[in-house]
């Protein structure tokens, strides 16, 4: 093939000339701003040139979303996979704790003590047999820890502004409540407020339970750390700021650190009313 | 050696640095149009610096491969004519969007350097191709390149050791490397890149052809 991408271009067409960018191929390269004046594509070289500038910027803006909204799926299984194993290896620890109270009185719980048991002596098959479940409750938590690390390395390169006012491993906990990044930059503010809490709004809906007043972003420092009157407001106010930062994200990346310092200060203002009363 | 034309000696705050006019773009010095190219952060910068014969007169037409965030494209276009920027990871290029903003000249391309039948259908034959791509295999990715090039055309490459081989001598990699590329290229002269980069080799070369 020795065409151009401009071959058969209407010179108007964005969206064409984008895909041509994008898709196109050539086995060879040629002197194409020549053969775009001879075919008619472009008066002369230099609107050639401007033309070429445009539309470049363009299909690589748009690659570059492209590929990146791809990464934000590779968030949400990994952050899924987290809480998976986060929550089995609880589980399996409860399991571990009773059974070991049940061999060697009570030690302890948790995690913790599932630890302990995976690194201690086994005398006899019982105690194999505890050891070995230890150990893989103790696997599932190192294997949570890596999948969390791993979040926190990739969540900031699929949602700088989010990753910033959230922390990584909330905005990716964001991202897959809603189903990928654009999904969250399409919600309103108020339904980014209560993600993670659809059981507390349904009960609320039916009519038999006060409507939730956050979701997994009382894991923030912002609502969790506010006194209990407050949180509702601490929660409007930081869900305002992470729905602003998932549209940037999604539509413009950019950077946008005013963001940070405007929550910071709608936060403290929230948290001096206690003084005022 | 001399300075391609747009490129020169430039005093900031006392300290004489190469530079380019344009806008900047890394957060660098700048004295009026003029912005600091540091050789530390650009390995063109460091061959120029290390007063490598590079051929650069100023207004070629350059294919560049591993444009990263821009830092070294940005001031290539400042001085040459049109400027193909090819990078392959999507984080970097947004930045490299914005160093394209401002250069009309400078086209930014999310493609792989190793499949230059992605790119051929929008990059015309250059007079340079300027490479700093920090994979393995970056003798290959030279060759597959040398299509791109006009008979009288220079390859810049920057070869870093540890993309080839992290255990492996330095020089070791750069012997390999030089007779890999001397397949497809002439090599006209090859210099490390100390102070400014570990462990890496500048390479002049031009392709062979008879």
């Amino acid at each position: 093939m020795t065409n151009g991408w401009f071959a058969g271009l209407d010179p108007d067409d964005d969206a064409a000339a984008v895909e041509r960018i994008q898709a196109g191929r050539a086995d060879a390269p040629a002197d194409w701003p020549q053969r775009a004046v001879d075919a008619g594509f472009a008066a002369d070289e230099s609107t050639y040139y401007e033309r070429l500038h445009e539309v470049t910027m363009a299909a690589t803006r748009a690659a570059v979303q492209d590929r990146e909204r791809a990464d934000d799926q590779q968030l949400v299984h990994a952050v899924r996979a987290m809480v998976d194993c986060e929550r089995t290896a609880n589980e399996l620890a409860e399991r571990v704790a009773e059974w070991g109270g049940s061999r060697h009185g009570d030690g302890g719980s948790g995690v913790k003590y599932a630890r302990s048991l995976a690194e201690g002596d086994a005398d006899d098959e019982g105690d194999r047999a505890l050891r070995s479940l230890s150990e893989r409750t103790a696997a599932l938590a190192d294997e949570a820890a890596s999948l969390r690390a791993y979040i926190e390395r990739t969540a900031p390169a699929v949602a700088p502004n989010l990753s910033t006012l959230a922390g990584p491993v909330l905005a990716a906990r964001l991202i897959s409540l809603a189903g990928g990044l654009e999904q969250l930059a399409k919600k309103p503010s108020g339904t980014v407020q209560v993600l993670g809490a659809e059981d507390a709004l349904f009960a609320h809906l039916k009519g038999s339970a006060p409507s939730p007043k956050h979701g997994v972003i009382f894991t923030h420092e912002y609502v969790r750390g506010t006194r209990r009157e407050d949180r509702g407001s601490a929660a409007r106010a930081l869900a305002g700021k992470l729905s602003i930062a998932a549209r940037v994200d999604h539509y413009s990346g950019d950077r946008r650190p005013e963001l940070e310092r405007e929550l910071d200060e709608r936060i403290e203002r929230i948290r001096a009313r206690e003084g005022d009363e | 050696m001399t300075l391609p034309e747009g490129v020169e000696r430039h005093g900031f705050d006392g300290e004489t640095s190469l530079a380019t006019r344009g806008e900047p773009v890394y957060g660098e010095r700048t004295d009026g149009e003029w912005r600091r190219w540091d050789p530390h952060r650009s390995k063109l910068g460091a061959m120029l610096e290390n007063g490598m014969e590079t051929g650069l007169d100023g207004g070629e037409t350059v294919l560049y491969l591993g444009a990263a965030a821009g830092t070294t494209v940005s001031h290539v276009a400042d001085f040459c004519g049109p400027t193909y920027a090819v990078e392959f990871a999507p984080r970097p290029v947004r930045e490299l969007l914005d160093a394209a903003e401002t250069r009309g000249n400078l086209f930014p391309l999310l493609k792989d350097a190793r499949k230059p039948e992605r790119y051929a259908h929008v990059v015309e034959p250059v007079d340079v191709v300027v490479q700093d791509v920090a994979t393995r295999g970056q003798a290959r990715v030279a060759a597959l390149n040398e299509r791109f090039l006009d008979d009288d055309g220079r390859l810049l490459a920057a070869v870093k050791a540890r993309s080839e081989d992290v255990t492996a001598d330095p020089d070791d990699v750069f012997d390999a490397v030089r007779e890999e590329l001397s397949a497809e290229y002439e090599l006209l002269e090859t210099t490390r890149l100390e102070p400014y980069h570990e462990d890496h080799l500048g390479v002049v070369a031009r392709p062979r052809r008879d």
